[in-house]
């Protein structure tokens, strides 16, 4: 077995920061920032990915995965992280290929709409400016974010994601070094 | 199980950067992140013991502990102002366990933590305002039981409310609630923005910056994201007023500040100044400056 | 002119010096040290060792020490060390039928396999004050020694509970909640009421544990057992597998043994309250007992008529630190919510003001409309 890398260098301010990003991102939702530039996370890990997840994930948020061992073994030994076999049961979902169907996963109740999952997307890559339009919470007038690799029927997906609102699910999309967020609230558009 | 010689020191030795441990740090960072996804809804946390007392804003610096970096400069105000004892105190307490640069000026601060007040000042995308809330259930006095009122929420049955406003004005021809005036954020969720006076509810809507309210003793977390709707309740024939004392302040001559009144005899008398000491010690210098010119 | 008050910070620094200096006192007498506190005061530790859910001795008197014997603020010092405080597990559960016992006293047996143990006990002291106490220095002969019972001593709710008259406690093997990591939702397992009381104020749950007895939530309880001493704490790491003996912490066990009428389905039998707390803390374990099986009223299909059986109500306000904080906190500056209700109080005034101004001009050119009419 190969060593695995290191997680955060300073796991303190480098959390911190990480979050402040992912704020940042569910903030303003399809706004791009950078998280975890400096990981060297396993394949097919992503650097963002693996921030968001060493930045939030820990033994008390069951957490589901389709990046196979290595990966897995990585976020064990940083995070500690509690990983779960049923997509339904998990806080975060991370999915490295297809996600499972946003409608598979945890919405919380109208009680505890709190209790709806994080996804955490691996996408080809992010850009701002063209491509979708986002529009809800957080946004003065519109967003435009560019997303390359999105999973098949994702906007579909997403619109009945966000009509049984306050249950649903947030999502983080991922790609190298760049996040964008999606929570339940944006309404999307194809650009 | 400790021996008397126990070497634990005084101090911030073996403390955390910001005081809170790592663990709950994630948590509280968690429960944000989904605060802000639910714009108004309060999200229950395990709000920790925090060594200021529960009432005097350990929700505010739990969430500010959370969310804190080197990077940041905060600005802790108390009824609007800087040098009120308990936001020296908060200011203080960071200070100690971060190491964080302070500041008393709302336009150099990245985050502001404040108790009953939203600065004068607009407030940027840059910047973030943490909430101290005593109460964070807008329903609460009109029913005091949590697990009815989770219901109530879940339902978006506002009922209560409303009655409540109208039997105000039934009453006495307006409505009587000066501050903690219930807002709807997005459209959705009933909110309590802290007791704020409603001459600040205004603020809250489609605010640039990013709005936390942390409450440590009823150990709940809500956000309001950036450019979101606000609306305080009212009804067509009675819409929202904000109230302000009718006077300018007496050291800045603001006319659009919230004002403080000083008791300044026993005899009746009385001025009026500005809450906002940033803001009207910032007019002051302007004012000033124009005469000297 | 006015000018805005300033100087709060150097207010603090010199209301914290003086605050040292009445801590101290008079200086020529002699410093208190933490272990006079720790032995000599070892009830006030108890009972900060259990508001504060921390077990540990000197930390407790170090607490009494620095909030000068105010118990509720020496709570608060512990409460908020606590929390620092990593978590490494938790504790297997602890079993009192094997304590090493000071104490032990049934009401409703004369004689039990175990014996009545008194104790180091207020209970049949005349309460006169022993002023040869006030005399110090006084060497204080040993008290004689009993022979404390050995080995496993059975709990008065097993024998009952073996014959069929005492309910069986459900047993559960789910990691019981954690109030100081999960706020308190509703409906509240009996794991998490039974913590959030253990934690709670004294003064509260000896009031309302009072309250069931003088009918506000009826239960009729008798003193099944109290037993006081020491039990040891296991522990087992994940890492090894088996249990190992952590140490010992001293605890007050209190069975309350109370009547319950049966229900279509089960037959009239006792059922129990219970209360566990730290250290020798009598009338706090009786009254958790009493609040406990008040709190059990829904479960056992009783009516909740009474605040004692009113979880919410009880839950939300037991705790102390939290009630302190923020009664006290009434202290701080008001001023803005406080002008706005001002002015909005003056405006109600004005307006009322103006429609009686309305009604009695209204009035009067009434009349004067009917005497012009009359003229």
């Amino acid at each position: 077995m190969t060593p695995l890398s290191p997680g955060f260098a300073d796991p303190v301010l480098d959390a911190q920061a990480c979050f402040r990003a992912v704020l940042e991102a569910m903030s303003r939702p399809g706004r791009v920032v950078v998280a975890g530039a400096a990981l060297r996370p396993p394949a097919p890990l992503c650097r963002a990915a693996a921030a968001v997840l060493l930045t939030l994930a820990d033994a008390d948020t069951p957490l589901w995965s389709d990046a196979g061992a290595n990966a897995e073994a990585w976020l064990r030994f940083h995070c500690g992280a509690a990983f779960v076999t049923a997509p339904d049961h998990a806080a975060f979902v991370l999915a490295t290929g297809t996600p499972p169907a946003l409608d598979a996963l945890q919405p919380g109740s109208e009680e505890q709409p709190q209790r709806g999952a994080t996804l955490v997307v691996q996408v080809a890559s992010l850009g701002a400016g063209h491509g979708w339009r986002l529009t809800g919470p957080g946004i003065e007038h519109e967003h435009r974010l560019a997303v390359t690799g999105a999973p098949g029927g994702f906007l579909a997906a997403w619109a009945m994601n966000r009509a049984r609102f306050p249950r649903g699910v947030d999502v983080v999309l991922c790609a190298e070094d760049r996040l964008a967020a999606l929570p339940r609230t944006v309404a999307i558009q194809e650009g | 199980m400790t021996g008397i010689d126990d070497p634990r020191a005084s101090g911030t030795e073996g403390y955390n950067f910001a005081y809170l441990d790592e663990a709950t740090k994630r948590m509280i960072r968690r429960a944000i992140l989904k605060a802000v996804a639910i714009p108004g809804h309060q999200i229950p946390f395990g709000a920790r013991e925090m060594p200021l007392p529960y009432g005097w804003g350990t929700g505010g610096i739990q969430v500010t502990a959370a969310i804190l970096g080197p990077a940041d400069v905060l600005k802790v105000i108390d009824q609007g102002a800087d040098d009120t004892t308990n936001a020296i105190s908060i200011r203080r307490f960071f200070t100690r366990v971060a190491g964080v640069a302070t500041t008393e000026s709302t336009a150099e601060a990245s985050i502001i933590q404040t108790r009953h007040r939203i600065p004068e000042k607009a407030l940027r995308e840059d910047q973030v305002i943490v909430y101290q809330v005593p109460q964070p259930e807008p329903l609460s006095k009109l029913e005091p039981r949590r697990a009815e009122t989770e219901r109530l929420h879940a339902l978006a049955d506002y009922g209560l409310m409303h009655v409540r406003l109208y039997e105000d004005i039934a009453r006495l021809g307006h409505i009587a609630k000066a501050y903690d005036y219930p807002v709807m954020v997005n459209g959705r969720y009933l909110m309590s923005p802290s007791p704020i006076p409603a001459f600040d509810n205004p603020k809250m809507d489609r605010m640039p910056a990013l709005q936390l309210f942390g409450a440590g003793r009823e150990k709940r977390i809500y956000a309001i994201p950036p450019y979101t709707p606000v609306r305080s309740l009212d009804f067509e024939d009675h819409p929202f007023r904000p109230i302000r004392a009718p006077h300018a302040c007496a050291l800045c001559g603001s006319t659009e500040s919230y004002l403080d009144e000083v008791l300044t005899d026993d005899a009746g008398g009385r001025m009026f100044v500005c809450s906002d000491t940033d803001y009207c010690g910032e007019r002051q210098v302007a004012v000033a400056q124009e005469a000297a010119e | 002119m006015y000018v805005a008050v300033k100087g709060g910070g150097r207010a603090i620094s010199a209301a914290h010096a003086w605050l040292d200096e009445t801590r101290r006192g008079d200086t020529s007498l002699p410093e208190l040290t933490v272990a006079q506190v720790e032995q000599q005061m070892g009830l006030a530790v108890d009972r900060v060792m259990a508001e504060g859910s921390c077990h540990d001795r000197f930390l407790a008197a170090l607490a009494i020490k620095q909030a000068k014997g105010d118990l509720i603020e020496a709570a608060f010092l512990l409460r908020a060390y606590r929390t620092t405080l990593v978590r490494f597990g938790a504790s297997e559960p602890v079993e009192t039928s094997a304590m090493r016992l000071r104490r032990r006293v049934s009401a409703t047996y004369k004689d039990l396999p175990g014996g009545q143990v008194l104790g180091p006990t207020f209970d049949y002291t005349h309460r006169l004050l022993d002023f040869a106490l006030a005399a110090e220095g006084e060497a204080r002969g040993e008290g004689p020694q009993a022979p404390a019972p050995v080995g496993e001593v059975p709990r008065v709710t097993e024998l009952l509970a073996r014959e069929g008259l005492m309910q069986r406690e459900a047993t559960d093997d789910a990691e019981p909640g954690d109030l100081t990591r999960q706020p308190l939702a509703f409906p509240a397992a009996r794991p998490v009421r039974l913590q959030n009381l253990a934690r709670g104020d004294e003064g509260f749950l000896l009031a309302l544990g009072y309250s069931t007895q003088r009918g506000y939530g009826s239960n009729h309880p008798f003193v099944g057992e109290i037993r006081v001493g020491h039990v040891a704490v296991e522990f087992t790491p994940p890492e090894l597998g088996f249990a190992i003996e952590l140490g010992e912490i001293a605890i007050t066990e209190c069975q309350m043994v109370n009547q319950f009428k049966g229900s279509r389905t089960e037959p009239a039998q006792f059922t129990r309250g219970y209360g566990l707390v730290f250290g020798h803390g009598e009338r706090r374990a009786m009254g958790m007992a009493l609040v406990d099986r008040a709190l059990r009223a829904e479960e056992l299909g009783e009516d909740i008529a009474a605040p004692a059986q009113d979880a919410e109500f009880v839950l939300y306000h037991s705790d102390n630190i939290e009630a302190t904080g923020f009664v006290e906190h009434l202290k701080l500056p008001h001023y803005v919510d406080f002008q706005s209700e001002l002015e909005n109080l003056r405006t109600i005034r004005r307006s009322a003001v103006a429609a009686e101004a309305a009604r009695d001009g209204m009035a009067e050119a009434a009349r004067d409309g009917t005497a012009e009419a009359a003229e």
